[in-house]
């Protein structure tokens, strides 16, 4: 039990999707004007990708990884270059699946994710989770706890980002810096006050 | 199509000041925070960019009238990850070290926005030449500003550029006190909010609205 706290703690903190990896900056930058918005997005987020990490991980065990197709008789097959386009497949696949169950049976929910979830297939931050997880070689009961708390810290980022972006709507930028210059700098902070966390031990 | 120089030559200027992906259409920033703390590294990540990106224009281009729209996005996707894939394998063979170096990037490019974006926007409406050229010319936008950013924090973060030192740092005898914020990945933020901030006092029609 330590050990998934552990892991979970240091995949909101001190390895934060957002702010120490800088994955799915593009939508970060984008859709942290308000933070409604911001909720509805990180919601989806951790959703998708407390889903797609365990899932990919199954794929990577136990039918890309070298010799992992030795349960049907294939022992000396290396699939793992295949892993890139499987993940994406499995991505998008799910976020299509969650959308049509989603649009069925949770009609609320679905409306207030909108366009959201078609735009998380091409978020960066899923498809690292992925890629960080088949790197770190999880097991499958850490990768839930894994995806779980990534998605978790990139939405935690997100609303955080948008709170600061509401206020500063109301202090004087120069003309040039306004917009995306300022936000840049602001992350720039964030991402600084996220590095306090990379020493904690656990 | 014809074949029109002065549009071909538009299509790959223009990207690289006018309209920069990352500091205007704020796409691909991912990596470029990331692979910028050496410039060796942020090299060979604007050559993999480039490449995915002009022939997945390419091929997206010479096949749009083929693809239906309702799953056009998964058939870009196909496409952008088979060729990723392709300079994923090319990478590990050729430049090993680098490669490792790079870790998840080479493969977080096909979420890259750039590509799909320019796929979406350019490659689904025009000719298989032209989107091959605006491939290379939003390459070339996406690597001048990487470039710039891991010069300045090669140069002022470890006081060498490729690796080859430019100004003596302390540590090794030399005069120059290095700066170890400059390594620091929250850096790359603040280089790009500021180059951002020069581009706009330069080209003032990019300036956003309060």
């Amino acid at each position: 039990m330590e050990h998934y706290i552990s892991l979970f703690v240091r995949s909101v903190f001190v390895e934060n999707m957002a702010l120490s990896a800088f994955l799915g900056m593009c939508t970060f930058l984008a859709v942290s004007k308000k933070v409604q918005t911001a909720m509805g997005l990180g919601i989806a987020v951790i959703v998708v990708q407390a889903i797609t990490v365990p899932v990919n991980n199954l794929l990577f065990n136990y039918i890309l990884k070298d010799g992992a197709l030795a349960w049907a008789g294939f022992s000396d097959v290396d699939l793992s270059f295949l892993g890139l386009i499987c993940y994406i497949g499995v991505i998008a696949a799910i976020v299509q699946i969650l959308e049509m169950t989603l649009d069925k049976f949770f009609p609320a929910l679905y409306n207030a994710l909108g366009i959201f979830l078609p735009l998380i297939t091409v978020n960066c931050a899923i498809l690292g989770g992925t890629l960080f997880m088949v790197e770190g070689d999880l097991a499958f009961d850490e990768s839930v706890v894994y995806g779980l708390g990534s998605g978790f810290g990139w939405a935690l980022a997100i609303v955080a980002l948008a709170g600061i972006r509401e206020k500063m709507k109301y202090s004087d930028v120069p003309d040039g810096l306004r917009g995306l210059g300022i936000t840049f700098i602001s992350v720039g902070l964030m991402a600084l006050g996220f590095m306090s966390f990379s020493g904690v031990q656990l | 199509m014809a074949f029109d120089k002065a549009e071909a030559k538009s299509v790959i200027v223009s990207p690289i000041f006018d309209n920069n992906p990352i500091a205007l259409q704020v796409l691909g920033i991912c990596s470029a925070l990331a692979v910028t703390g050496k410039m060796e590294k942020a090299l060979v990540m604007s050559i993999a960019l480039t490449v995915v990106l002009a022939f997945s224009n390419l091929i997206i281009s010479t096949i749009r009238n083929h693809i239906p729209s309702s799953i056009r996005i998964i058939v870009q996707m196909t496409i952008i990850a088979s060729l990723v894939i392709v300079v994923d394998q090319v990478l590990q063979a050729y430049a090993y070290e680098t490669a490792k170096e790079l870790s998840v990037f080479v493969g977080l490019i096909i979420t890259n926005c750039i590509v799909m974006g320019r796929a979406e926007a350019y490659a689904m409406k025009n000719g298989p030449v032209m989107s091959f050229f605006d491939g290379i010319g939003n390459g070339l936008g996406y690597s001048a500003l990487l470039m710039a950013v891991a010069a300045i924090r090669e140069l002022f973060g470890s006081g060498s550029l490729f690796g080859m030192v430019i100004l003596d740092p302390i540590k090794d005898g030399g005069w120059y006190p290095t700066n170890g914020l400059l390594l620091l990945p929250p850096s790359a933020f603040f280089v790009i909010g500021l180059l951002i901030w020069a581009l706009r006092a330069w080209k003032k029609d990019q300036v956003e609205a309060a």
